[in-house]
């Protein structure tokens, strides 16, 4: 068994390191067609300080330009001063239009309203406020809102619905956290970015790593295994994940499924939008 | 005989047929300034690929009377180049197919209706099509050719019975979603096509041109790469990924001859044999479809 983990690990390490010039050229061309053929010719980007909104500013840069894309700092009061640098790393090594908005007063009259709310219901109005503010920027500066997803967090539900979750595409979306690394490694993000424990900087010391309760390398191989060669929970225990991981993950995963489609219609006509009246966002694009 | 062969690695606009019709009389114009005889377009070159509910919408029927076939007939004749194009074919009961024309000289030589069609992971095309039921060889002016639809030479049926039927140039064209990322230059279906169809002309002893588009719908990327080999297997010229572009290359199809000097399988393949065996297979319970 010990022989077999050692492995699967090694089959799965492998298979998770990608070319990140070819991952690169596709995604920038992504980005390039999907904002132009929409009639867009710019892009609103969260900086959070994090590695995943740095390396889609510099994908959504390249493709744009930097001028077309405009970074937003969107600090609450307990964000840490680390984040806030690591965002202007960005902006000064793109040279992109940016600006600052503390969320502070705008989401602190709603905490105040119910003093019993917990950081789970803080962290998703902070991030709902987020959201408001990308996309009345996205009016005023004429881009559309690129998300930050990765593969790795949409498939554990590790986002807020309708707030980092929402955006008009999320380029990192098939690219697990270990692989988006490597991407972000090669594509010029400052280093203290890369090396610094990823956070979602809802509040002080949080780590995704420690709220999730496994590392982004150990998920990321269970989880290529299981969505990309298509394993049962039961091979993947055989191959030597532990069991309550195994099933853990998997039921974060099924549990979580509702944030990735869109809201349920019931069917009661003969034709019904999201069941039989199929067209893709494309559609004569 | 010499001839030049073109591939308009073009980016369809989903469902909007006037914008991609303008595309190919565009591309036609270009190749005609490079010395085309023979233009290829992708799969549903005039259509967009990830039709869904838009197919009933951009179907038409190829000849003269078609509105999108008319002007592109009129252009095989007045430049004198032949032109393989993409389209959603609609018969007279109601029926959709995945096609591919050959016109030349203003008429439409033959049409070819995708025979295999991907009803797995990411495509949905047994949802909207019919299945194709012939798979034929035809005479043009450049020899005998063969046309073949992305998941037809995913199969080696069609392009086996296209070589016994007499084509010796195989007009395969696609509109291929590419995915598959790892360590490699170039993603894993890119270079599964890129295998079969270099095998193909080897182990046919036949020219083969792969024509891809690119553009992206959706999440989907189409890789382009589209390129043209030898007889003797090897690559005569290949097209950019990602990027739009028109790839041309002269061919002899005098190495037809000279490959099969050398490597006379074409002679020596044994249809007899084949047939006795697929006959004991099918009597066997082997399957009908």
């Amino acid at each position: 068994m010990i022989g077999k983990i050692h492995d699967i690990k090694a089959h799965a390490d492998a298979k998770l390191i990608v070319n990140t010039e070819l991952a690169r050229k596709i995604l920038v061309a992504f980005i390039r067609d999907e904002v132009m053929k929409v009639g867009f010719e710019r892009a609103v980007i969260g900086l959070s300080g994090g590695i995943d909104s740095a390396a889609i500013a510099f994908l959504a840069a390249e493709a744009l330009g930097p001028a077309n894309v405009f970074g937003l700092r969107l600090p609450y009061e307990a964000s840490s001063q680390d984040s806030l640098d690591d965002a202007q790393k960005v902006i000064d090594a793109l040279g992109i239009p940016h600006d600052t908005v503390d969320i502070t007063p705008m989401v602190e009259p709603l905490f105040a309203r119910f003093p019993d709310m917990n950081n789970m219901r803080k962290g998703n109005i902070m991030a709902r406020q987020r959201m408001i503010i990308l996309y009345d920027q996205s009016e005023a500066f004429g881009g559309l809102v690129i998300g930050t997803g990765n593969k790795t967090e949409i498939l554990l539900g590790y986002t807020t619905l309708h707030g980092d979750s929402a955006a008009a595409m999320h380029p990192l979306g098939d690219l697990y956290k270990t692989q988006m690394r490597q991407l972000a490694r090669d594509i010029g993000v400052p280093d203290s970015i890369l090396t610094k424990p990823p956070s979602a900087d809802l509040w002080a010391g949080q780590t995704d790593e420690a709220e999730l309760g496994y590392t982004y390398e150990n998920v990321d191989r269970l989880l290529y295994l299981l969505v990309d060669e298509r394993y049962s929970l039961k091979e993947a225990v055989a191959a030597g994940f532990g069991e309550a991981f195994v099933t853990d993950v998997w039921a974060r995963v099924q549990r979580n499924h509702f944030k990735r489609v869109p809201p349920l219609v019931c069917k009661i006509s003969k034709r019904t939008i999201g069941h039989d009246f199929l067209y893709l966002r494309d559609w004569g694009k | 005989m010499k001839l030049t062969i073109g591939l308009a690695q073009i980016a369809p606009k989903l469902g909007d047929v006037d914008a991609n019709l303008q595309t190919h009389l565009d591309y036609i114009d270009r190749a005609q300034q490079a010395g085309v005889d023979l233009l290829c377009f992708p799969e549903l070159s005039l259509t967009g690929y990830y039709l869904k509910d838009l197919t009933y919408a951009v179907a038409t029927q190829p000849g003269a009377g078609s509105p999108v076939f008319a002007p592109l007939l009129a252009a095989s004749q007045a430049r004198n180049m032949d032109i393989v194009v993409g389209f959603v074919d609609r018969d007279a009961r109601g029926r959709f197919f995945i096609g591919a024309a050959y016109l030349s000289g203003g008429t439409v030589v033959h049409v070819h209706h995708k025979v295999y069609l991907p009803t797995y992971t990411l495509f949905d095309e047994g949802r909207y099509f019919a299945w194709g039921d012939a798979v034929r060889a035809f005479d043009t002016r450049f020899g005998r050719v063969g046309l073949l639809i992305c998941e037809d030479f995913w199969h080696v049926g069609p392009p086996y019975l296209l070589w016994l039927d007499g084509a010796d140039l195989l007009l395969m064209h696609s509109a291929s979603p590419a995915r598959g990322i790892d360590a490699e230059a170039r993603l894993s279906s890119v270079r599964w096509v890129e295998m079969m169809n270099q095998a193909y002309a080897g182990v046919l002893t036949s020219f083969v041109t792969h024509c891809n588009r690119v553009g992206f719908e959706d999440g989907f990327a189409f890789g382009g790469g589209s390129a043209m080999y030898d007889p003797d297997g090897e690559l005569i010229v290949q097209g950019p990924y990602y990027e739009e572009a028109l790839v041309t290359a002269a061919i002899d199809t005098d190495d037809l001859h000279r490959a099969r000097y050398r490597l006379p399988l074409l002679r020596d393949e044994r249809t007899g044999l084949m047939m006795r065996e697929m006959q004991r297979i099918l009597s066997n319970g082997g399957g009908t479809r």
